[in-house]
């Protein structure tokens, strides 16, 4: 039953994971990588579930949270890039190299 | 006889002996540091500091003689130096005495004679600063009473000595040969501080009191070794061969700094070092003994040949200085026997010598500081004080019967006759060269004709340079017999350095100073047809290739470049080069390569985010296999 369960987490985070790789629209990177934190929390739940405990439903809480502090801040960042590039690719705030 | 016990002594003029040392040390410390201030008077107090450091002496010799001949060997303790190593004291006797009355009295008339000399010179309260600390520290040189302090009178002496060559610094061959001569002088310190080494580690003390009865205990490996490296000290301050090429550079100095140091007294500190330490490092027919009488015989022939071939009055003299301190050396190789008559030669040879230096500083002072003697001639009615003066320094210095060169130089001929045919008779020759060149020195200078330069006014010196000659000549005609003469200074010094069961006589005219007189005369005889009767060319004929030899000096700077400096030059080369490719290549190849590698490294950071996330996943996914993998073995 939870291998169901556990397949679908490792094919949300696969897709989570090509997406930040491969796609440039900043808030589509963005979307992904909460993807992959979803698919961290089901998998923890899961193995919560079968274990009979409960600390994998706490962490599930815990990355939410952190996830929405990030989003907040996340979010802000790519909109503040936005309006003075007037672009929300990832490839275009690339100033910050060698 | 053996020297006598030191006997500690506290109180009268001797223990306040440390006077000596801090009387011209205060003047050094007032001019040197008083700055301008002291312009006006400071030569006065240099010379007062100077003649009251004498009258102590005077004062410290009379005190000696109320003891018995025995207990003349007086040790004045003044502080622990360095606690149980070296306690810091002086050692009065009739050796250090002697020393000390000849350094103070010479040295006062020189600094008299100084005040008339340097009289035009805007620097002459320097001058009398330097010449305070070159007395004070030459003093301590002889009433040590250990060898580290002994060692720090020697390096003060050659401090001063340094400064007073290089007085006129601002002429390139003055700090030139001021330098010269510290360098080679530290040839000689090397072997003197390795020396005084030795002993510590072998009697454990470094004091006079101490090591003198212990030597016998030594091996002789020991005893010799520390022999030879003394006399290497002693040839570096003493400029005896094969370190004698600072002295004839030496002469860039002001005059009466050539006649104070190096002709008088440093000079002679060489000798003094073997003599202190003779009874028990250079006992008779030992090698260190034999090496020195070759060392001194071979320096005084080479110093008179150099001799005969300088236009320079000074380099003259110079080379003169040289000889006659290698017939010191002679004579103090030759053991118990011949220190009498090495001491009795070095004070009359500081009289006559000073003497002579002094004459040449005041021709010097009315030909506008010439110094070829083939721009000078025919200055005897012109100069008659000095004329007089000089002329008595030279009777004494070629040993013209009855002055004092004859007396002492005699008896070290005879002494060293008795002791070897070879060394005698190359003694002999050695004299008679000196009746050659100091004849030609003084034909050249006052008689024939006057070839001035055409803006010269010859005029007799000021008194205040004057009288100290003609108390130097007084000293140059009777010293000598006075004390060659029934034995006196020999009897004197025997508490202090030892003296043969049988007391030599004075032979009038033996045979051998018959010799030597003909041999003189011969000398002479030919620099008058030389330089007398003969026309003397204002530019130095080219000679043949014996001139040549002894006006380069014997080629002793062109040996010494061969044979140090060019290795070296090769030496420092190479260590450039290892420096330079090795060492450096080393550590600039690491940053050079650190560098390259961190360059290329961090075009990594190519600012895409995706190719950071991208990196992070791989990271990851080798974290997982590399976890995967150790978590399966």
């Amino acid at each position: 039953m939870t291998t169901h369960y556990l397949v679908l987490s490792a094919l949300l985070f696969a897709i989570g994971g090509i997406g930040v790789l491969v796609r440039r629209n900043a808030i589509v990177v963005f979307m992904c990588v909460e993807l992959m934190l979803n698919a961290c929390n089901l998998a923890f739940v899961t193995f919560a579930r079968q274990h009979g405990n409960i600390e994998g439903q706490v962490i599930a809480f815990f990355v939410m949270i952190v996830a929405a502090a990030e989003v907040v801040v996340g979010l802000a960042i790519i909109v503040t890039i936005f309006r003075t590039r007037r672009s929300a690719s990832v490839d275009d705030a690339s100033l910050l190299k060698y | 006889m053996e020297p006598a016990e030191i006997i500690s002594h506290t109180g009268g003029v001797i223990g306040a002996g440390w006077l000596l040392i801090a009387l011209p040390l205060l003047g050094a410390a007032v001019l040197l540091l008083g700055g301008r201030r002291t312009d006006k008077w400071g030569h006065f107090l240099g010379v007062a500091l100077a003649v009251a450091s004498f009258v102590v002496a005077v004062l410290a010799f009379v005190q000696l003689l109320g003891f018995a001949p025995g207990e003349r060997r007086r040790g004045v303790a003044l502080y622990e130096f360095i606690p149980g190593v070296a306690n810091m004291g002086l050692l009065i006797d009739p050796l250090s005495i002697s020393f000390a009355l000849l350094i103070t009295g010479v040295g006062s008339l020189i600094h008299i004679y100084s005040i008339g000399y340097m009289s035009h010179d805007t620097d002459r309260r320097r001058f009398f600063g330097y010449l305070n600390l070159f007395v004070a520290a030459m003093l301590l040189l002889v009433l040590a009473d250990n060898y580290v302090a002994l060692f720090i009178g020697w390096e003060g002496v050659g401090l001063a000595s340094y400064l007073l060559i290089g007085f006129w610094q601002y002429k390139p061959s003055a700090a030139t040969a001021a330098k010269k001569a510290f360098v080679v002088n530290r040839v000689g310190d090397f072997g003197l501080l390795i020396a005084i080494f030795i002993m510590f580690s072998t009697f454990g003390s470094v004091a006079f009191a101490d090591v003198f009865p212990k030597a016998g205990g030594a091996s002789a490996g020991t005893l010799t070794a520390i022999g030879l490296l003394l006399l290497l000290g002693a040839c570096g301050k003493s400029a005896q061969l094969p370190l004698q090429s600072w002295l004839l550079d030496a002469m860039e100095g002001p005059t009466p700094v050539s006649a104070l140091i190096h002709a008088a007294t440093m000079v002679t500190a060489g000798v003094y070092l073997v003599v202190r330490s003779g009874a028990a490092f250079f006992p008779a027919d030992s090698t260190a003994s034999l090496v020195v009488t070759i060392v001194g015989v071979a320096t005084l022939l080479a110093g008179a040949i150099i001799g005969t071939a300088k236009d320079d009055i000074k380099k003259a003299l110079a080379g003169s200085t040289m000889s006659q301190i290698g017939y010191m050396m002679l004579a103090a190789g030759l053991g118990v026997a011949g220190y009498a008559f090495a001491i009795a030669h070095l004070i009359t040879h500081g009289f006559f010598k000073a003497n002579l230096f002094l004459g040449a500083g005041s021709v010097m002072h009315g030909m506008n500081d010439e110094v070829d003697m083939r721009k000078y001639g025919g200055l005897r009615s012109l100069m008659p004080i000095t004329f007089v003066t000089f002329l008595i320094g030279y009777l004494a210095i070629i040993g013209f019967p009855l002055l004092s060169g004859y007396f002492t130089k005699d008896g070290i001929i005879e002494t060293a006759m008795e002791h070897s045919a070879i060394l005698g008779w190359l003694a002999v020759i050695g004299a008679g060269i000196t009746g050659f060149y100091m004849s030609r020195l003084v034909f050249m200078t006052f008689f024939g004709e006057r070839r001035w330069a055409a803006d010269a006014h010859p005029h007799e010196s000021p008194s205040v340079m004057t009288w100290p000659l003609i108390v130097l000549s007084i000293g140059s005609i009777g010293l000598g017999g006075y004390l060659i003469l029934s034995n006196r200074l020999m009897v004197f010094l025997g508490p202090a350095v030892g003296q043969p069961e049988e007391l030599p006589a004075f032979h009038f005219f033996s045979p051998v100073g018959l010799a030597t007189l003909a041999l003189v005369a011969l000398g002479a005889a030919y620099a008058w047809l030389k330089y007398g009767r003969a026309e003397v060319p204002a530019v130095a004929p080219r000679g043949s290739f014996l001139t040549t030899f002894a006006r380069r000096d014997l080629y002793g700077d062109a040996l010494n470049e061969a044979l140090f400096m060019r290795p070296g030059q090769w030496l420092t080369r190479l260590a450039v080069f290892f420096d330079n490719r090795g060492i450096d290549g080393v550590v600039n190849g690491l940053a050079a390569g650190i560098g390259g590698t961190s360059g290329r490294l961090r075009r990594i950071q190519t600012g895409y985010v995706r190719s950071y996330a991208l990196s992070i996943f791989i990271g990851a996914a080798v974290l997982a296999g590399a976890w995967f993998v150790v978590g399966t073995l």
